[in-house]
């Protein structure tokens, strides 16, 4: 029962990261019927967000210590960050630790940035042509935002930590009354499940609750019928691509302390979220997210021992065979819609 | 000849010509020159432009002509790669067998993997190629180590049996050879300033890339070619008229596949090492790319494309900032400094960002690749550059639109 539980809580953090890109990637197609290969890039743009901005924080003067010398006999030399010198230690230094959640604030507003320019800038052309030229020009874009990012940052991991509140692990078990020790899990990753679970919540409410998603509902139903009444379907959707984007960013802010973010992580994660979303099933976003952590949550079981000594190599191939099992015995996916995609 | 007509005919005949000369013709600058580092006649360049010529034109025959995107074509690269080393080390290091063997098994994987795939269209078929690739990859990395040897790739050694080639003797690991003839031997011609590399594994390489390219010429212009093409325009009516598509899409993607192989053994061929990396994604990205990029549907696109490709990456990745300081020492030391800054974010590490921002123009304003844009400078050439009345129809005999890729 222990073991049982600890791989689903170890599939949630990895399924919510699927299911945050799954979403984004849904909302894409099913407003704008485009096949976007450059979110896996824009998911790695959000991580380096989080490194942006704990950089920023971390720009420091310098000043020489006259009592200190360092091994060579100079005077030291001493760090202090702009931030600590402004706000005093214990502020700046809180900020600076807290870089990651702070760069949440500090993304959103750069991420539906990305996501205007990409789409006003290149997918706009491309609704007419067929889906083959949108997912290459996409496929296109993304290597250029990674080898822009590698410039910028290096091809070299950048270990991004959590705050120093969250770090390390707590017995989750022995809270939820299990015997202790059994469960040991890392503060971080229930952080992540929680917000990713905020973040799908606030996205789903806002196409449920708003006028402005129920616009967006009618407007992936039926577009024509939408822009007749006078509405300015377009803009809208725009905006939903600009959103896409800040879901995809903020998934990849939160996960940069789980995995140090390089600049191929984004095509790691693509890879396996365009699996997601097919399995979910094309345009439905319930699907992907039940997808998205399905296949997370299955991708840990199969790593436990017991099964890998019944099926050796299978953790690392369960989602591609869950895939190709789902597509053929369910052809669009788990909660496809009826003509979405069939050509 | 050869069952082709006459414009076919000479088509082929120039593309022999152009390989047979690629050792000169890619050595167009004189030795020391400042223009040396262009010259792309060294044998591995030329040998790879050949194979992945080979594994464009495969490709081809399934995307261009079904219309069917497979994100998963490096799966068979990787399989002809691995069947080719076995034979070489098992039976005999003689190419021929290793080839043959590298066709066949990536053959019978192609219709294992297609017979599935090709049950769903569009991007869902992309994905199941894709899962079946990346599969086979993280298997030869992890469950299959004894056949592929994980991450260190499977390499030739001095215990393997060899049965054919007899005991080994000496302490050094044989090279693969045709009928005795090593495949890493050539013959050197200095003449004109140049030096010509006449190498032996290049023009093996070449003569299986003819044959390869004219069975793709006679297989675009025959009916089964043009029930491919009917796959891809309108598979619907094709099944009205009685015809069952799955038997021709399978058919296609089993002998795509097998050009897949057939490069990949060639690739072994030519390097005695099978890794698992040749079946990542990425690698059947970059035959998408050439494909595209040379032109998808041509019979000359994909070999453009991989020409271009292959010869561009060399190219590229060799010119640093001393080369770059040397070619614009004449500008003002302001300017010269932030030329050399944009070139360099494109040549050497950055050849990826070339090849990505290529792609992307091509993709955006020239879907036809490379072969469209000759097609269209030609006639341009041919009737001058004289405006079209806007009521000009370019197509005075209407015929129906040309429908869209599938996926």
């Amino acid at each position: 029962m222990e073991t049982i539980l600890l791989q689903l809580l170890n599939g949630l953090d990895k399924g919510s990261a699927y299911a945050l890109i799954a979403l984004g990637l849904t909302l894409i197609f099913g407003t704008l019927g485009v096949v976007n290969f450059a979110h896996g890039a824009i998911f790695m743009i959000g991580a380096f967000c989080a490194v942006t901005l704990s950089r920023i924080l971390n720009w420091s003067f310098e000043t020489i210590d006259p009592e200190k010398l360092d091994f060579l006999g100079n005077p030291a030399k001493i760090k202090t960050p702009y931030v600590e010198a402004w706000f005093g230690p214990e502020f700046g230094g809180a900020l600076i630790d807290w870089a990651v959640p702070l760069a949440i604030l500090f993304s959103i507003p750069i991420m539906i940035a990305v996501g205007f320019a990409m789409e006003r800038g290149l997918i706009k052309h491309f609704y007419k042509r067929p889906h083959a030229d949108q997912i290459l020009v996409t496929f296109g874009l993304a290597i250029v935002l990674q080898e822009v990012i590698k410039y910028f940052y290096g091809a070299n991991p950048i270990s991004t930590p959590a705050p120093d509140a969250f770090k390390g692990s707590f017995d989750f078990g022995a809270m939820l009354g299990f015997d202790p020790n059994m469960i040991i899990y890392p503060y971080w990753r229930l952080i992540y499940f929680g917000f990713a679970a905020v973040v799908i919540g606030a996205v789903f409410s806002f196409l449920q609750f708003t006028t402005f998603g129920m616009v967006v509902r009618a407007g992936m139903a039926d577009r024509e019928t939408v822009g007749l009444l006078g509405i300015n379907i377009d803009r809208r959707f725009t905006f939903m691509f600009g959103l896409a984007a800040a879901v995809a960013g903020l998934a990849g802010v939160m996960y940069a302390p789980i995995l140090s973010p390089n600049y191929h992580m984004g095509m790691d994660f693509l890879v396996l979220c365009f699996v997601v979303v097919v399995v979910g099933g094309m345009g439905s976003l319930p699907g992907a997210v039940a997808a998205g952590f399905l296949l997370g949550i299955l991708e840990s079981f199969a790593s436990m021992n017991a099964i890998k000594s019944i099926l050796p190599g299978i953790d690392q191939i369960i989602i591609y065979l869950v895939a190709i099992v789902i597509l053929l015995t369910r052809p669009r996916g788990l909660m496809g819609k009826k003509g979405v995609m069939e050509e | 000849m050869l069952g082709l007509n006459k414009k076919d005919t000479t088509f082929l005949l120039i593309v022999i010509a152009l390989t047979i000369a690629t050792p000169i013709i890619l050595q167009p600058f004189a030795e020391g020159s400042e223009l040396a580092q262009f010259n792309g006649g060294y044998p591995d360049l030329m040998q790879k432009i050949a194979i992945f010529g080979i594994f464009a034109v495969g490709f081809n025959i399934l995307f261009g002509l079904t219309g069917y995107l497979s994100f998963g074509h490096a799966a068979f690269l990787g399989i002809g790669s691995y069947a080719a080393v076995w034979m070489m080390k098992l039976l005999t290091m003689n190419v021929i067998p290793a080839i043959l063997l590298a066709m066949i098994v990536s053959g019978l994987f192609a219709a294992a993997i297609g017979y599935v795939s090709l049950r769903r269209s569009g991007i869902y078929f992309s994905i199941l190629t894709l899962a079946f690739a990346q599969m086979s990859y993280k298997m030869a990395y992890s469950v299959l180590t004894p056949l592929t040897n994980g991450e260190t790739g499977l390499q030739l050694s001095l215990d393997d049996p060899r049965i054919l080639d007899g005991a080994m003797e000496g302490t050094s690991l044989p090279v693969t050879n045709i009928f005795g003839i090593a495949m890493n031997s050539s013959y050197k011609l200095e003449a004109l300033g140049r030096v010509f590399t006449f190498n032996v594994g290049f023009y093996f390489c070449a003569l299986i890339a003819i044959i390869a390219f004219y069975v793709a010429i006679r297989l675009f212009r025959s009916p089964f070619g043009m029930m491919l093409r009917a796959v891809k325009s309108n598979q619907q009516r094709m099944t009205y008229t009685g015809l069952d598509p799955k038997p021709y899409t399978l058919a296609a993607f089993v002998i795509s596949g097998m050009y897949a192989g057939l490069a990949g053994g060639l690739l072994a061929a030519m390097d005695p090492l099978a890794g698992a990396d040749r079946m990542l994604w990425t690698a059947s990205g970059e035959v998408v790319i050439m494909t595209i990029l040379g032109g998808a549907g041509t019979l000359m696109g994909p070999v453009l494309g991989a020409g271009v490709i292959k010869y561009l990456e060399n190219i590229f990745s060799k010119i640093n900032e001393t080369v770059l300081h040397g070619w614009f020492h004449w500008l003002p030391d302001g300017i010269e400094d932030v030329v050399i800054w944009v070139f360099a974010r494109f040549t050497g590490e950055g050849w990826h960002l070339t090849l990505g921002v290529t792609f992307m123009l091509v993709v955006t304003f020239l879907p036809g690749g490379l072969v469209e844009g000759l097609k269209r400078i030609s006639t341009r050439i041919k009737h001058g550059s004289q405006k079209r009345d806007k009521y000009d129809d370019p197509d005075p005999e209407h015929r129906p639109e040309a429908s869209k890729h599938v996926a």
